[in-house]
């Protein structure tokens, strides 16, 4: 097993991508698997597309609770998806920075 | 595979004004974020963040308050907002809008559905078994999230080898 796909992007050294614009749906696919998520399904996408939205507006990675409301996913459901810290990973696997709220 | 134990925070929440009971909310919520296992314990007046009937009425008096200075009220210096000015009526419920409408600024939830999230999220809460004895209260004064009434000893076996914080 290679990671090809991620030998071409910078994380930081914490493994926040440093340009979201290096990201790609196959880099999520690896950086996923290394954080413990084997296959990512249509749950798991729709939280992401919303995060890769979000953070192209803003600049920054959504807090949960911004992604609970804005994509219409029950807390259940995220922590279920993204088990053992949903904040870092989904942003992680999002290509985006660290998240900076509080909430 | 090395089967690593998980870090744990327990959370001790004695005090129901509304300034206080909002640490262990914002900091389990971020512990719960980052993979951390969280347990919460109300004991005595924390015990009202997690009361049904008193969850939405929690204050914070003005009073014997010496952070609470007159500029918050929208006149300039750092004096003190003065004790009698805090007796007057109203002025509690007054701070409590204040606060209240600062936090739904900042998109932070309200006590009852920030218990929820947490509760959501996998943290396990507690009621304090003297402290339920001597209000006179029982499990069905308490919100769901609430998981049962335990012992101080029922915490310490609970909590063996976490860290934690009291407030």
């Amino acid at each position: 097993m290679t990671a090809s796909v991620l030998s071409a992007i910078k994380f930081d050294a914490e493994g926040f991508m440093v340009d979201p614009s290096q990201w790609s749906p196959e880099s999520a696919v690896e950086i996923a698997r290394l954080e413990g998520i084997e296959t990512l399904t249509d749950a798991h996408w729709h939280i992401i597309n919303f995060c890769r939205k979000a953070g192209e507006q803003t600049g920054k990675s959504p807090t949960l609770r911004q992604i609970t409301d804005g994509a219409g996913v029950s807390t259940k459901d995220l922590f279920a998806l993204f088990p053992k810290g949903p904040a870092k990973k989904v942003a992680k696997i999002s290509g985006l920075g660290k998240p900076e709220g509080c909430v | 595979m090395t089967e690593e134990k998980n870090r744990h925070i327990a959370f001790i929440c004695s005090k129901g004004n509304l300034d206080m009971v909002y640490p262990a909310l914002i900091m389990g919520w971020a512990a719960l974020g980052n993979g951390i296992d969280v347990t919460i314990f109300f004991t005595f007046w924390g015990m009202d963040m997690i009361n049904k009937d008193r969850v939405d009425h929690l204050e914070i008096p003005p009073v014997a308050n010496s952070s609470m200075k007159m500029n918050m009220m929208g006149i300039p210096g750092y004096i003190g907002i003065p004790q009698w000015m805090g007796m007057l009526p109203g002025m509690t419920p007054f701070a409590t809008a204040l606060m209240k409408s600062k936090m739904k600024g900042l998109g932070v939830p309200t006590v009852r559905e920030y218990l929820g999230m947490l509760s959501d999220a996998g943290a396990k809460m507690y009621g304090c078994k003297m402290s339920v004895d001597m209000f006179g209260l029982t499990q069905a004064d308490f919100l769901p999230c609430v998981e049962k009434i335990v012992t101080a000893g029922d915490f310490m076996d609970m909590t063996e080898g976490a860290q934690i914080v009291f407030i």
